[in-house]
């Protein structure tokens, strides 16, 4: 490590991962009542579960980013962050305001949630992934400020690498595309249009910005490759997802009122948002090929490969599936949009936060190969069983959503089956699923065991060209 | 990449793009404005499709239910229940909506389960106004059929 002020990413990282183990078991809970509809009702209804299983993810993925940030951003501007204090200030502010909410969620009915946190003076809850209190989006708010301010004073005073600049631009897009998140007009069409704003320039625009530089910079450190390259590599790649994705919101315009030429801006950019992450694989296996030395930290390496070829799949090629509107118009809102948004967000921005933990725990617990071959073996073998177990759950949930338009959407409305009892016909698949969620839950267990497995470190080698 | 193709070039790829795709959007998103009162029909939101929409929020229906295809998959899309249960007639669509919303939950073992949320008369007509709203939102014509 650098700097010392580096290890205040390190409370960041280990409370994501508590938050991204709370998140599987909300997961689990929710995979059994696919196949068990009254599992744990009335004492946890589903759409408690899953607004639990989605709010967790998205809060532990906002503190990988800040851990992330608060690690390389100082390593790149070559200087101390700007201010360790305040970091550790919004570290505990944000998790006491993220257990709180998901603590709400679990032991008040959210009708009452939404009276004792005066939702009526400025009503934005209820809306999928913003379900939080409004008092708990301002605290979102107060926090993406203090931590884009230190983030943004450090980079200032510093070096202002490619990496760094890409950094705060997203992180800047992600303050200012949840301030959204507070328009909720009583016009159903105009709320969901600009719901997409926060969701949509979020996942498919800003948050790219944050991968591409976390990736580009893990690449760096375990390649030795020239920065030269890796930030010409950065800047097309991200272009590329800006040109792609900005436009490709029109995917979202195709069926909730926006007005027909949306059908063809959706369909046409956002058919080549894959592009992007096609070229983040090349990109990845390339610097890895012309690797300057041998890492000791050779999971690392792993994750960043992973990252690249299960975010291409899962956000490329499941979103490419089902993007073109005369397919989205029988897919959209059935199983086959699950399965594109659990490897999109695994491939994406689970695994890439994975990345950068995988390479800096090591680093601030004072091992800067990395963690001892025997502990390498554990994470390698979580790393396959939880990219096993999600290609499972999203082969499963494909087979199950066009099973599902076969039977509930193609027909006419003679034929068509009912929801219901088209979720009937689906249960063999779910159970299928359920198994495959299982070998994630394992993948998991694995990568938390092995930040407690020992023995000797490893040594880099310098390859000789 | 090849040497002709340098840095200041990508750069320019990532900030002009990124720029010019942006103001694209903001442009498009100025048209559709315009142009959405005639497909939303916002001038028939009465109070009461108003009301209808915040217990709908306040309710958390979206964490199992789909309205226009966006959602939880776990319970049927209701940006169409109207067209699928109230044959047309706002009145016998609020009289099937309050019995619907009394018997819940169903309690059959095994299935899923809707929790029984105590809405007033008042409020499940409310509900049902903003869903027989929405459902005549100009949406492409989405869903395929009644099913949803």
């Amino acid at each position: 490590m650098k700097f010392s002020s580096q290890a205040v990413a390190k409370p960041y990282f280990i409370f994501a991962m508590i938050l991204f183990a709370g998140q599987l078991l909300f997961g689990g809970i929710l995979g059994l009542q696919y196949v068990i509809g009254d599992f744990l009702f009335p004492y946890l209804p589903f759409n408690v579960a899953r607004m639990v299983h989605t709010n967790l993810l998205i809060v532990w993925l906002l503190f990988a980013f800040m851990g992330a940030s608060y690690y390389l951003v100082p390593e790149e501007a070559d200087t101390e962050l700007h201010s360790p204090l305040l970091a550790r200030i919004l570290f505990w502010v944000f998790a006491a305001a993220g257990v709180a909410t998901i603590l709400g969620y679990l032991f008040v009915p959210y009708a009452r949630l939404a009276e004792i946190t005066y939702n009526e003076l400025l009503p934005t809850m209820g809306r999928e992934f913003l379900e939080q209190p409004t008092i708990t989006k301002i605290g979102i708010v107060i926090v993406a400020l203090g931590f884009v301010y230190n983030v943004g004073m450090t980079v200032l005073k510093g070096r202002k690498t490619v990496i760094n600049m890409v950094l705060i631009t997203g992180l800047i897009g992600l303050a200012v595309f949840f301030l959204f998140s507070f328009y909720n007009p009583s016009n159903l069409v105009l709320d969901k249009y600009f719901w997409w704003w926060t969701v949509h320039l979020w996942v498919e625009g800003v948050w790219e910005l944050i991968l591409g530089a976390i990736l580009a910079f893990t690449l760096i450190k375990v390649t030795g490759v020239d920065r030269e390259v890796i930030e010409k590599w950065l800047y097309v790649i991200i272009g590329m997802a800006l040109i792609s994705g900005l436009i490709g919101m029109g995917h979202h315009y195709f069926w909730i009122g926006p007005g027909e030429y949306w059908l063809w801006l959706g369909s046409i950019f956002s058919a080549i948002e894959p592009i992007p992450f096609f070229m983040m694989v090349v990109f990845a296996f390339k610097m890895v090929r012309e690797r300057r030395h041998e890492h000791g930290n050779s999971i690392a390496v792993t994750w960043a490969l992973g990252t690249a070829v299960m975010g291409f799949l899962g956000a490329g090629v499941w979103g490419f599936i089902h993007t073109l509107a005369p397919v989205n118009y029988f897919t959209h809102g059935s199983q086959i949009t699950a399965a594109h948004g659990h490897l999109a967000f695994f491939g994406a921005y689970v695994m890439i936060s994975l990345t950068i933990i995988s390479y800096a725990m090591p680093i601030m617990r004072g091992r800067p190969q990395g963690n001892s071959l025997q502990a390498q073996k554990v994470e390698r073998f979580s790393f396959w069983a939880m990219c096993i177990g999600m290609m499972g759950i999203t082969l499963a949930l494909t087979v199950a959503g066009a099973y599902q338009v076969a039977l509930q959407r193609i027909p006419g409305d003679a034929e068509a089956l009912s929801f219901m009892a088209t979720q009937d016909k689906l249960m063999p698949i779910y159970w299928v699923r359920m198994g495959f969620g299982v070998l994630f839950i394992g993948g998991v267990v694995a990568y938390f065991t092995s930040f407690f497995v020992g023995g000797k470190l490893p040594e880099a080698v310098k390859i000789e060209s | 990449m090849a040497d002709q193709f340098n840095k200041g070039m990508a750069r320019n790829i990532y900030y002009g793009g990124g720029v010019f795709f942006f103001l694209l959007l903001v442009g498009l998103t100025l048209d559709t404005l315009r142009v959405l009162p005639e497909r939303d029909h916002r001038e028939n939101i009465t109070e009461e499709v108003a009301h209808g929409k915040e217990l709908w929020e306040n309710n958390n229906c979206i964490g199992c239910h789909t309205l226009m295809g966006e959602g939880a998959y776990f319970a049927p899309e209701l940006a169409n229940v109207y067209d699928r249960y109230g044959q047309g007639n706002e009145e016998a669509f609020k009289a099937f909506l309050q019995s619907w919303m009394s018997i819940q939950p169903l309690g059959v073992e095994g299935r899923r389960q809707m929790p029984q949320f105590n809405l007033s008369t008042d409020e499940v007509d409310a509900l049902a106004a903003f869903l027989i709203w929405t459902s005549r939102v100009n949406d492409n014509d989405w869903p395929p059929n009644i099913q949803g």
